[in-house]
């Protein structure tokens, strides 16, 4: 069948199952959107900024692990659409970004709205392609799913000019694509998973430390099996949450520079040291020297061989899917006899009096609202089961240590990249992924106004999001470095000439409460949550403007070397 | 420590590009990068001269091989191989030095290729060490310009970078 590029393009889509599509028009996609019109099985989202329209997709993509698509025209629209880009790149979601290109005879002429988006995307995606005959579009398109999906996930650009989306050629869409220059290990080495199993079941510390590589492969229920059978303790990443039930004995919380006591301790004084799909970063590690200076073993299990040994030296590397290694581990453990479980009592005996120092209490404040609290009672209100998506900030890592997530796949957060600005759109697009879930954006005041747009996005296709606003008017984490570093000399982060978050919310439509009183904060996230379960509500919570994110281990020094509240007070 | 690294990559728009922004991005060294396809066109081979201690050496092969594009990667100092550079090399060529400028090339074994009243172009093929003690042999005053084509490498004996 002849077809046009633009036609081709949807039937791709649909070939791919593609339920959503997040985009903005503009002149280079004129007639993709043509095709998009005379459809109907791709939904369109029409977003009011070109981040947002990657965000959601990401969002969307983080909430299902399906691959998340996003539409956006030349020049503006592609250079808008970066930030996206970079943000799902360093977390490693599967995105399909297709950008519209001005016609290829102006291409290098500085035409109107024209961009080297291949060029400019380069350093930020998994793979780009520049589509310069249409008959070449199906399979690069083709080749753009099975990339972003498979190995270590990742976004990927098609850029496609305006002639390629007008001219026709007869359409065959791939069944199997092979390339000869992209075989993403799967299985690990099973000499590796030999060595690994032998020396966890010698193991008197045992630890495991893992990532959002657990939740990419839908290795959860695998995690929790071999955590089991090794009797040993778990932290989560921050990208890593959820992969293991927050509400169980051996979970330890988060590692790392907001990481809690005993999961920080932990990861220092263990012997054996299993990293799952986690590429011991700069936050999580701290200082890479104090780090190394204690002796333990350790295996690192990674899709992408890059992320072996990049930061830490390694014992035991074994390349391959989490989920597939995760069930080699077991296989062979299972086949031998039963851990003794009095091997690892004297380590668990130590993690108990670390946990005992109960470094995520706060002080609680009956005039003030804590920000801990708030979250806290949307875990209570929500019965731990929301979609939770985060902005960057303070309220990020409180959202982290303080709503505790059993399952994966309900924490949206930028971890890598950092980029303030993708709570509500991560949101939005976990709303249309899961139409009846509660799905909680929490937020700075900060944040919120990178993307605040999209509120009109919400009203149109009526998102019921529940917006929790951490207001504190600063630019809290910031604050908090100054505050602790930087002589109390607060450069450029206070919040002035905030708008009023009520009325503002309600000219978009939506409900908008302010809360200013601890004792308000349950009730506000009921009524939220059930009187207007269909609606947007954005709930603007004043709290606490001086609390700070503990325990924290400053920039360059040791996982040990934590600042706990108790010592700041 | 140097390393020779022989890679072989599909040969597309953007290739190079993906190559050399990775370096830049990474911050790793870049010596020299050559590159031109194979006998099988859909392939270019490119060589890359580097520097660095034996656990950059190991990321910048396993990011070289992350990039789609890269179908294989080696890195040729691991074993014995041979390195070649070509250079040209314009000399003025007048009185006194015509004759010196020709006794130092065939002490090279190098080849005069183009010859004016004035000048001599020269061009000799071997290792980076060779071919700087020829700049080194070459009176300063004599020299008018001069260009390398950056190393091109290849195994000694049956080990070869091929599909």
């Amino acid at each position: 069948m002849v077809l046009t590029g633009a036609e081709i393009l949807i039937r791709c889509l649909q070939e791919e199952k593609v339920d959503y599509v997040f985009g903005y028009p503009g002149g280079a996609v004129l007639y993709l959107y043509d095709a998009l019109f005379q459809q109907d099985d791709i939904r369109h989202v029409l977003v009011r900024h070109e981040q947002a329209a990657v965000h959601a997709a990401d969002g969307f993509a983080r909430s299902t692990g399906k691959v998340g698509v996003a539409l956006v025209t030349s020049g503006p629209g592609a250079t808008n659409a970066v930030t996206g880009i970079a943000t799902a790149y360093y977390d490693s979601a599967p995105l399909v970004v297709i950008s519209g290109q001005v016609a290829t005879a102006f291409i290098g002429q500085d035409a109107f709205q024209e961009v080297d988006t291949v060029g400019v995307t380069r350093p930020c995606v998994k793979h780009n392609f520049l589509v310069r005959e249409v008959r070449e579009l199906a399979a690069t398109l083709k080749k753009a799913f099975y990339l972003a999906a498979s190995g270590r996930p990742g976004p990927v650009v098609v850029d496609i000019p305006k002639d390629v989306s007008m001219a026709q050629c007869e359409f065959a869409y791939p069944k199997e694509i092979a390339m000869r220059s992209y075989n993403p290990v799967v299985r690990g080495h099973q000499g590796q998973i030999k060595r690994a199993v032998q020396l966890l079941l010698g193991a008197r510390r045992p630890m495991i430390y893992a990532g959002g590589g657990v939740i990419l492969s839908e290795a959860a229920e695998a995690l929790a099996r071999l955590a089991r059978l090794l009797d040993a303790p778990v932290a989560n990443t921050l990208m890593g949450l959820g992969g293991y039930p927050a509400s169980d004995r051996q979970f330890l919380g988060m590692p790392g520079m907001h990481g809690t006591f005993e999961a920080n301790m932990a990861m220092h004084y263990c012997d054996a040291l299993l990293a799952i799909g986690a590429r011991f970063d700069d936050r999580v590690i701290g200082n890479v020297d104090h780090f190394a200076a204690e002796a333990r073993k350790i295996i690192h299990i990674d899709i992408d061989p890059a992320s072996i040994a990049k930061r830490v030296k390694v014992d035991i590397p074994i390349v391959g899917n989490v989920l597939d290694v995760l069930e080699q581990l077991l296989h062979q453990i299972e086949a031998g006899p039963r851990p003794d479980p009095a091997r690892t009592a004297e380590w668990w005996r130590q993690i108990e009096e670390w946990r005992g120092r109960k470094c995520l209490d706060y002080k609680f404040s009956n005039e003030l609202i804590k920000p801990q609290f708030v979250i806290q009672k949307l875990w209570e209100v929500t019965n731990g089961e929301a979609i939770v998506a985060s902005d960057v900030g303070q309220h990020q890592l409180w959202a982290a240590q303080y709503y505790r997530f059993d399952k994966p796949r309900r924490w949206l957060n930028s971890g890598g990249l950092g980029t303030m600005g993708v709570g509500l759109p991560y949101a939005m697009g976990a709303q249309f992924a899961h139409p009846g879930a509660a799905v909680a954006c929490v937020t700075g005041e900060g944040s919120i106004q990178m993307n605040i747009q999209e509120l009109s996005t919400c009203r149109q296709f009526r998102l019921p999001i529940k917006i929790c606003l951490l207001n504190n008017r600063y630019l809290g984490m910031v604050r908090q470095w100054q505050q602790m570093f930087h002589g109390q000399r607060y450069s450029g982060s206070y919040m002035d000439s905030l708008p009023d978050f009520v009325k503002l919310a309600e000219s978009y439509g939506h409900v908008g409460i302010r809360v200013e009183k601890p004792g308000d904060v349950e009730g506000a996230l009921r009524e939220a949550f059930t009187t207007h379960k269909n609606e947007l509500v954005f709930i603007d919570f004043q709290i606490d403007r001086s609390e700070n994110v503990y325990p924290m281990v400053p920039g360059g020094k040791g996982l040990t070397e934590m600042i706990l509240p108790a010592e700041e007070l | 420590m140097r390393h020779v690294i022989s890679l072989l990559i599909e040969n597309e728009s953007g290739a190079l590009s993906r190559v050399s922004g990775l370096f830049s991005a990474r911050g790793y060294n870049i010596e020299s990068l050559t590159v031109a396809p194979t006998e099988d066109e859909s392939m270019s081979r490119m060589t890359l001269v580097t520097a660095g201690s034996d656990e950059i050496i190991e990321q910048i092969t396993k990011q070289l091989n992350k990039l789609i594009d890269v179908i294989k990667v080696t890195d040729l100092s691991e074993a014995a191989h041979i390195e070649r550079e070509l250079l040209l090399v314009k000399v003025r060529a007048t009185g006194a030095a015509r004759e010196e400028m020709k006794r130092i090339a065939d002490i090279f074994r190098a080849r005069i290729i183009d010859v004016t009243d004035a000048s001599y172009v020269i061009e000799l093929t071997g290792n980076q060490a060779k071919l700087n003690a020829f700049i080194a042999a070459v009176d300063p005053a004599l020299l008018i310009e001069t260009v390398r084509s950056g190393a091109c490498g290849i195994a000694r004996g049956e080990r070869a970078l091929k599909l």
